[in-house]
């Protein structure tokens, strides 16, 4: 591992070569906005709000799969990502059905605040009210797909935390969607321990506890972390 | 030839609506319909969503009576996991209704009301909103305000905002009220029985002037329904059903509500999205029953409260058996202020509504569940099938204006036979039977009333279609 020196909005930082331009980010105090992005587990670049402009690139390039580069000059807060991250945000709104005012998560959503936080004050698309189901098979959760965004997260923690690998993504483009074991109800996926690790990895209203109402669905990702850590750091192993 | 009279929009009411008067070949009136233009589908689009969310989703429909909707809402829920909830939870709920009574009621009867009867009829429509009274009586205006701020305060204190709290919920409530809460209230309290007490001497004095409108003002025989406690007091929240008819006998008492649809029958007409329900074992529409203040109060036989008690001896002797002009429903309004007020007052020294243990658990044990509350216009029912897991397959709601929309059509024509002659329109009529409809106080939905201010637009139309006179009024 070489270490490697690149400029951030600026900013002389040096990193190691194998770290994305989010993670260098983070360590500097540099706030770059992410969905899909989730501690403890690999990036896929699915939510691209950590869309950031690199010189020399003309595209867009995600933070969190973006690996550094020696000299990389690298921006995360321009008048143009301003303008792209409400665009993907509005698209995101508009996809599904996602109604805060009565939502589970409604005050505690991740999507919410970066609303918020992004000066998102309409959606300029048409929405397109699609038809999605709840699933509410599974004695202890519940899944609303009108308001998942297709992060994975909960595939991943599923994975790649818990090591069950109940959750999946089915489908295609627009009809993509989170799918337990062989594309059955949840409550009949036998491969799922219950563990509850997805229902904290996602930031949205999306996956909840069964009988929460309007704004009772908080996480708690401690858990989440501590177990990430005790891993990394082999804490298990006597 | 036969005309129709149509007046569109009807203003200072809750909602978008309007209504067409028919004219006989004499150029007599021979019916009157209200039509309710808005169209809403909430019942349509719950299905799919999980039981849970009912009490959040459907409060949405009003942003007047929300809670109403909420606690009809919660209260199906507990039907679906078959619990009795916490006695706690059951009284802080009781206490938010009395609250929402207060409120609306309040509105009703001083913003939108009262200044039809206070600056008179034919007072030009500019002025006759509660902006003229402010000006006309600004120390009345402003306790009227008040008054239903104190209702707004009580749901604000105990789900944390006025309108669209989420804080009732399948199993019990949310939160139990705070002592600093309990201390606002408690505070607030003397100055409400001040304002209620000044607008009860208002309205009787009122009455003495206003005997054509309690003859002509929607005054005819019909039903009436509303929630009774076991020994039949007047009740909103909790209980079982009654039908009592205008001579004031009981035709049927103790009625479950969870089994409604043995007894009330929906039908829907062409002309309207509202539908109106009826007393089944009647027909239609023989089987009309009016819903409300004035219904709760023909149906009970006392208040369970001293002052509001002493107030119904006077109300009940205003009719022969069971008091049936609809103006009454405004004076029926402010003695169910004077009793909510009463009851919040009792619920203050009682140690069950600071509770913690306020929440029922369970799962789906039953899969179809009613939920019953009286709304401050009448009585609403929430009914919910599920499948096993919880999941909305079928909604139907049955709300006060709805019940009350046979009951709407008949004062409206009673209304326009009386002050209609010929082929012309005029104001005295027009304004007469906009008041008419708002003795009822009819929420059509959450839109923004208008506060007179809205034109109003009045068509004389041939059967052909053909507009033969037409009038339009500004705000």
């Amino acid at each position: 591992m070489a270490a490697i020196t690149l400029t951030i909005d600026d900013k002389q930082v040096s990193a190691e070569d194998s770290q994305s331009v989010l993670s260098i980010a983070q360590e500097q105090g540099i706030a770059i906005p992410t969905l899909c992005h989730l501690e403890g587990v690999y990036d896929v670049g699915a939510c691209r709000l950590c869309l950031v402009e690199v010189a020399g690139v003309n595209k867009l390039l995600p933070a969190c799969t973006t690996k550094a580069t020696e000299g990389m000059v690298v921006r995360t807060d321009t008048e143009r990502l301003r303008k792209y991250r409400k665009i993907t945000l509005e698209l995101l709104f508009a996809e599904r059905n996602h109604v805060c005012a009565i939502c589970v998560a409604n005050g505690h959503c991740e999507l919410q605040t970066m609303a918020y936080n992004q000066g998102m004050d309409h959606v300029r698309y048409d929405y397109c009210f699609p038809k999605w189901d709840m699933d509410l098979t599974h004695e202890r959760f519940g899944m609303d797909h009108n308001r998942c965004i297709l992060c994975a997260r909960c595939v991943r923690a599923c994975w790649h935390i818990e090591g069950a690998g109940t959750k999946n993504v089915a489908g295609r483009g627009a009809r993509s969607h989170i799918i337990t074991d062989m594309f059955q109800p949840w409550g009949e996926a036998e491969s799922c321990t219950s563990c509850g690790k997805c229902v904290m990895a996602c930031p949205t209203g999306a996956l909840f506890e069964r009988g929460s109402t309007t704004g009772e669905m908080q996480r708690d990702r401690t858990t989440l972390e501590f177990i990430v850590t005790a891993r990394e750091k082999k804490q298990w192993i006597a | 030839m036969a005309k129709r009279i149509v007046i569109d929009p009807v203003t200072r009411i809750e909602g978008h609506a309007k209504i067409s008067v028919f004219l006989d070949d004499e150029g007599n009136v021979s019916d009157a319909e209200f039509h309710v233009v808005e169209f809403r589908g909430f019942e349509k689009f719950c299905e799919g969503r999980s039981y849970a969310e009912m009490p959040g989703i459907t409060p949405r429909i009003c942003g007047i009576c929300p809670v109403s909707h909420l606690l009809a809402s919660a209260k199906a829920g507990d039907a679906l996991m078959a619990v009795d909830i916490p006695v706690g939870a059951d009284k802080l709920r009781r206490l938010m209704n009395l609250g929402q009574i207060i409120q609306s009621h309040a509105l009703s009867f001083f913003h939108l009301s009262s200044p039809d009867f206070l600056l008179g009829w034919d007072t030009e429509v500019a002025k006759r909103n509660v902006f003229g009274l402010i000006s006309a009586n600004p120390d009345l205006a402003r306790a009227g305000i008040r008054l239903r701020q104190f209702g707004q305060e009580i749901i604000e204190i105990l789900g944390d905002r006025k309108i669209h709290p989420a804080w009732a919920v399948p199993g019990g409530v949310r939160s139990a009220l705070s002592k600093t809460g309990r201390q606002r209230i408690k505070e607030w309290i003397p100055e409400a029985y001040k304002t209620t007490k000044l607008a009860l001497d208002l309205f009787k004095s009122t009455l003495k002037t206003h005997g054509r409108e309690v003859q002509v003002f929607g005054n005819f025989q019909s039903l009436f329904m509303g929630l009774v406690t076991e020994d039949g007091s007047w009740e909103h929240h909790g209980g079982l059903l009654r039908f009592t008819d205008s001579s004031g006998s009981v035709i049927a008492d103790q009625l479950d509500p969870q089994n409604f649809s043995e007894f009330i029958g929906e039908s829907v007409q062409s002309s309207s999205y509202l539908k109106s329900p009826y007393y089944k074992p009647m027909g239609f529409p023989d089987g009309m029953y009016r819903v409300g203040p004035l219904a709760r109060l023909n149906v009970c036989e006392r208040m369970g409260v001293p002052q509001a008690d002493a107030e119904l001896k006077y109300f009940k002797k205003l009719g022969r058996g069971a008091v049936t002009s609809s103006f009454l429903y405004h004076y029926a309004r402010l003695i169910e202020i004077l009793a909510s007020i009463e009851l919040v007052e009792q619920y203050m020294d009682d140690p069950d509504l600071m509770t913690d243990h306020l929440r029922a658990e369970a799962g789906i044990n039953k899969l179809k569940g009613v939920g019953v509350s009286e709304a401050p216009r009448g009585t609403l029912f929430h009914l919910y099938e599920v499948d096993r897991n919880g999941l909305i397959q079928k909604v139907n709601l049955i709300v006060a204006t709805g019940q009350n929309n046979l009951a709407m059509n008949r004062t409206v024509a009673q209304i326009a036979k009386h002050y209609v002659k010929g082929e012309k329109i005029q104001e005295p009529m027009l304004n007469r039977v906009e008041a008419g409809i708002r003795c009822y106080d009819p929420c059509l939905s959450c839109s923004t009333h208008a506060l007179g201010k809205m034109p109003m637009a009045v068509s004389l139309v041939a059967p052909d279609g053909r507009v033969l006179n037409e009038v339009t009024r500004d705000g």
